[in-house]
């Protein structure tokens, strides 16, 4: 088989999800196209060798709908041979891109890919793309729909996270970002969006709030106990999860993943592409999983999923150096922390999705960028990344320095 | 036209009039013969050019209270049939062209180009409702008796000639899934305020103006016909529809633990329904009003909460030789709660009451018990200040057992001590006329003991009432040894007049009811101490379908009261009938923490003079064990809940108690909550069939304890191949 190395990764700096964002001007295809011909500039990529582009995005309707991959291989001056393809995995979509892009490679089927993400949030919004799975009866009710907030709470209140746990997670999380923005750890990778004219849009990400402590989130009320009580989500958690007496409702603005803009691209290639490329491998995919999780806590499956992708590679949870586990609520990494007993010195070390905000289907390759760097930058060898995702599904990649 | 169930008429300004009004029945019903002729008559006024339109009316005090049930029971047998002769897959064919009859009849109306008005005066409920949805205008008259409305779910079912494709096209999405969801009966105004009826008129003008209505000129043709309609809620899949579905969802959840397929078909009907045009919304409703029909729950539901509740209220276990009991006025001793509950009923009743205690003060106290559910009624809008006077004037407190002589009935609701109410039985006893009936009302005490103390034990009877009284439907008559058919007959009597269901019972420990229950919470009991948290033993025990957890059950009746029962019980049966598990939970709630339940705040729950009770931190210190719930088997723990009770039962049956499987599955369900979708106790093993459940028990009494052990009825059923219907019919 084979392997399938990462030549680089580009990401956009993170906009505020809202009309008031920086980003709010560009649109879906401009976040993908500046990832993308920022992938091929500054590796000089002779994108005759590329043969596939896939982009994970949720919301893939209105201007992100189509076929977003494509149109971007387009604008970004790829060539006319350069197909696309959008995958939607939910949240773990632009992990899910690259794990493609490198089963492809690995089936010597392609010989260089480009996986990654997209998704304006402020443009298309959440939710745009509706599906049957929150309204429709035949899979609403037996899959005991909720809304993610809700699922969260339910997580914190199971595995005992308290109010101040999550909030003192929040804290952490964006003390760690502003530690590493301040640092420039995310140098490498971040490529300014620009307009037309070249001007500067963003280059920094728009969402952190670095003077966060605890007396400022304590001050947040908590976000889901009208649509519990009213919507009837309460009863569902509890339905689910019978043990619980009341939902203990812990998650807020201020310790969930933020709403933002962004786009991210990882090249993916074998030896050979890499060496027609003249490019330098900078890690190899090691392993990757997916797996279903409990629907009703929707969360909890990048626990799930590493306990099988640890077995398929053949390791022990000691074996990886760092972990990147998506902030979707703080709830899920002090799961996460919890179940594997580990130690958040080796966790997210550069904050993440609640400090710098979670663009849905770009994430999961900027993570995975994140965590390269990170290995490189303190000479570590082995990373697992993993995202929890809606509907009770967990996806994971191992990345190893080469 | 050669009509039998209506009478039609065209009038000189070409309105057409169709009369509802069946012969040999006091209320309009649909049966094959009425569709055959409203089919008739629709095609009929398809082609008459001379009629404009026409008026829908009924010829009865009331409009029609919806399909004959037992059409439906008679399609189920023909499935039956032609299964077993052309194969299962016709036979579904056959049952699902059949059963949506109905709903292609409405729409030929609906569509027939000529408008229809339905005049609607009293009920009209159910298939009839959707006649009149169908129609192109609906007029209610105002009078206080007329109701519309789908109340379908209730039994099981749910509307499928068109019930919910027209209401959630006539109201924004989440009301009219309430309105199909609650099954409600609606007033007038209501239903006009809800946009469920367009005009209201008085009764005598209601003809006229439906007439008006058609001579006006209107058109017949529905909204959604019109290809520029728009449901009120806008499309399923827009952001007012992620609004409204996935909450939607959870509260089906919410309401009925997704326990009631018919609540589930409504919420499929609707979804699905709304994303098409209505002939393709309606053959889609079909499809699921097929699939209900076919459900365990429908026809355990529909035998049990229509069929056998509607028998027992009409008196079927009324000794038939015994003539009416003339009962203008009844005596209650002992103005307690109790005492004090069943004046107000009886009062409300239009029955006089002598409501006698002690003291003058405690028979007043008793009184302004009545005076207090009444101004409750009156603050939430359900009565005036007139119908509280009226009922007022009903009850005559009195210290003096004199009073007992002019009345029909005699009830003591004295305190549950045999010496108590022995002294009462023979005080009442030489102050009432000869030959009155005397009841007891105990929960506890064995008739027959009682009646001793009662010169004419033929004349004595034992009533139940359940608490609350005013909100408890079922009422629990205990026959003694002696007890006479007068006796029995006055007692039920006595009960229809107050507008409750009896069940009649024969005299043992706990009688009927009280036995269930006490396995109920015993099994709550259990689960506590074998290590399952406090919150899932109350939640698992809802999702088994019952309406309270047997913790919260428990408080509510008192802990301590919980503890003399299983005292008394040790001394009656001795040690072996008591589970020390079970012994010493209540001793330590009890005696160590003086836990007595709701009565001083604080039992199984805490109850905070702000916000909602909850589960007192320290249950989990009295558990010896802990179990990790993410093992623990939900469906096994409903499973305990629901066979405790069910097994129960069966001994009820075994012990002569229970003599009738109507009784035991109305009186579970009105009487303890029993899971209404198992259509009660005794439907609950029939329905999965005496054999299953008797394997069912024996598995639960290998792991659980020999409490499971199968009866030997059960036992004996089970090699004959019997149910307790079968059985009983050929008893």
């Amino acid at each position: 088989m084979a392997e399938a190395f990462i030549y680089d990764h580009v990401r956009t700096p993170r906009g505020r999800g809202k009309s008031d964002g920086a980003l709010h001007e560009v649109s879906t295809l401009g976040l993908a196209t500046t990832a993308l011909t920022a992938l091929r500039l500054r590796n000089h990529l002779d994108t005759a060798l590329v043969d596939d582009v896939i982009l994970g995005c949720v919301d893939p309707v209105g201007e992100a709908g189509g076929n977003i991959a494509r149109a971007a291989a387009l604008t970004s001056n790829y060539g006319h041979h350069v197909p696309g393809v959008q995958i939607n995995r939910f949240c773990a979509s632009g992990l899910d891109a690259v794990n493609f892009a490198a089963a492809q490679v690995m089936s010597g089927q392609h010989d260089m890919a480009i996986g990654g993400g997209v998704e304006s949030m402020s443009r298309v919004g959440i939710g745009a793309s509706g599906g049957a799975w929150p309204v429709d009866p035949a899979i609403a009710i037996p899959s005991y729909f909720m809304p993610q907030g809700i699922s969260a709470d339910l997580i914190a209140t199971k595995y005992g996270f308290t109010r101040t746990a999550v909030d003192a997670y929040a804290v952490e999380s964006q003390s760690r970002a502003a530690k590493a923005w301040g640092a420039g750890h995310f140098a490498k990778s971040v490529v300014p969006v620009r307009d037309v004219n070249g001007l500067t849009i963003l280059d920094r990400d728009e969402h952190m709030r670095p003077s966060t402590d605890m007396q400022s989130l304590g001050a947040l009320k908590p976000s889901f106990v009208m649509m519990a009580e009213q919507g009837g989500f309460g009863a569902v958690a509890l339905q689910a999860h019978p043990e619980i007496e009341r939902l203990d409702h812990v998650h807020h603005a201020g310790n969930s993943s933020g709403i933002v803009d962004g786009a991210s691209a990882v090249l993916i290639g074998n030896a050979r592409a890499g060496e027609a490329a003249g490019l330098k491998p900078r890690a190899r995919i090691r392993a990757f999983a997916n797996i279903g999780s409990e629907p009703a806590l929707m969360l909890t499956g990048p626990v799930d999923v590493t306990r099988k992708l640890l077995k398929r590679a053949g390791m022990n949870i000691f074996d990886i150096d760092l972990f990147e586990v998506n902030e979707a609520f703080a709830a899920v990494v002090l799961r996460y922390l919890q179940a594997f007993d580990l130690d958040m010195a080796r966790v997210n070390v550069n904050g993440g999705a609640i400090a710098m905000g979670h663009p849905l289907g770009a994430t999961g390759a900027m993570i995975l960028g994140t965590a390269l760097d990170e290995l490189e930058r303190s000479g570590k060898s082995t990373a697992l990344i993993t995202l929890c995702i809606g509907a009770g599904m967990g996806t994971a990649t191992i990345i190893e320095r080469v | 036209m050669n009509l039998n169930n209506f009478r039609f008429d065209v009038d000189a300004d070409g309105v057409a009039t169709l009369t509802w009004d069946m012969p040999d029945r006091s209320m309009n019903v649909i049966t094959q013969a009425v569709m055959d002729e409203l089919e008739r008559t629709i095609r009929h006024i398809m082609s008459a050019p001379e009629v404009k339109g026409c008026v829908v009316i009924s010829g009865k005090s009331d409009f029609s209270g919806g399909a004959d049930l037992g059409m439906l029971e008679a399609s189920s047998h023909r499935f039956a049939k032609t299964a077993a002769e052309k194969g299962e897959e016709v036979a579904r064919q056959e049952f699902f062209d059949g059963t949506r009859r109905l709903s292609l009849i409405y729409r030929e109306l609906e569509t027939s180009g000529k408008p229809w008005v339905a005049a609607i005066d009293g009920v009209c409920l159910g298939g009839a409702f959707e006649l009149a949805l169908a129609c192109h205008h609906r007029i209610v008259s105002d009078n206080l008796k007329t109701r519309v409305g789908l109340p379908e779910v209730k039994v099981g079912l749910f509307p499928g000639a068109g019930g919910t494709q027209r209401v959630i096209r006539l109201m924004p999405t989440g009301d009219a899934l309430q309105m199909l969801f609650k099954g409600e009966q609606l007033k007038a105004n209501a239903a006009k305020a809800m946009g469920l009826v367009h005009e209201i008129a008085p009764k005598a003008e209601l003809h006229e103006k439906a007439r008006a209505w058609i001579l006006a000129g209107n058109k017949g043709a529905a909204p959604w016909d019109d290809p520029k309609f728009r449901p009120p809620s806008g499309r399923v899949f827009s952001p007012t529809g992620m609004m409204i579905w996935p909450a939607a969802n959870a509260i089906y959840r919410r309401e009925t633990q997704d326990n009631y397929p018919a609540a589930k078909a409504i919420l499929h009907a609707a979804f699905e329904g709304l994303q098409l045009p209505m002939d393709l919304a309606l053959r889609v409703e079909s499809r699921w009003f097929a699939h209900i029909l076919g459900t365990k729950e429908a026809r355990v539901m529909i035998r049990s909460l229509f069929v056998s509740m509607g028998e027992l209220n009409k008196g079927a276990r009324r000794p038939k030789a015994e003539p009416r009991a003339q009962i203008h006025k009844v005596g209650i001793i002992g103005a307690g709660f109790m005492g004090a509950s069943i004046a107000y009923v009886a009062a409300l009743n239009g029955i006089d009451v002598a409501l006698i205690d002690r003291t003058m003060e405690a028979a007043d106290t008793g009184k302004a018990h009545s005076h207090k559910l009444m101004s409750d009624q009156i603050a939430k809008g359900r009565a005036k200040t007139a119908d509280r006077d009226a009922l007022l004037a009903h009850i005559h407190p009195s210290d003096d057992y004199a009073v007992l002589a002019d009345c029909d009935l005699v009830i003591e609701a004295v305190f549950e001590d045999r010496a108590v109410k022995a002294e009462t039985i023979r005080k009442a006893q030489a102050a009432m006329k000869p030959g009155t009936i005397f009841a007891s009302n105990t929960s506890t005490l064995p008739i027959t003991s009682l009646a001793e103390n009662f010169s004419k034990p033929e004349d004595f009877v034992g009533i139940h009432f359940f608490s609350p009284v005013e909100r408890m439907m079922l009422v629990e008559v205990i026959k003694g040894a002696k007890t006479g058919d007068r006796a029995l007959a006055c007692a039920l009597d006595f009960i229809r007049l107050l507008r409750k269901t009896p069940i009649v019972v024969n005299d043992s420990r706990g009688f009927y009811a009280n036995r269930c229950v006490l396995n109920y919470v015993r099994e709550g009991h259990l689960m506590l101490m074998e290590g399952v948290p406090a919150a899932m033993v109350e939640n698992v025990a809802r999702m088994a379908g019952m309406p309270v957890g047997p913790l919260a059950l428990n408080d509510e009746v008192a802990l301590d009261l919980a503890w003399k029962i299983l005292q008394a019980t040790k001394a009656d049966l001795g040690s072996g009938a008591v589970d020390p598990a079970q012994e010493c939970l209540l001793d330590t709630l009890v005696n160590t923490h003086g836990r007595l339940g709701r009565k001083n705040g604080k039992g199984f729950y805490d109850y905070p003079d702000k916000g909602p009770k909850h589960l007192w931190s320290g249950l989990a210190d009295l558990q010896s064990a802990k179990l990790d719930p993410d093992t623990l088997d939900v469906e096994d723990m409903k499973q305990r809940f629901l066979v405790t009770q069910a097994l129960e039962a069966a001994r009820t049956v075994e012990d002569g108690v229970i003599t009738d499987p109507r009784e035991a599955d109305v009186g579970s369900i009105l009487g303890f909550g029993f899971a209404p979708f198992t259509g009660g106790t005794l439907s609950y093993i029939d329905g999965m069939g005496v054999s299953e459940f008797v394997l069912l028990c024996d598995r639960l009494a290998k792991k659980y304890g020999p409490r499971f052990a199968p009866c030997d009825l059960l036992l004996d059923m089970a090699t004959k191949k019997e149910t307790f219907y079968r059985h009983s019919s050929a008893a």
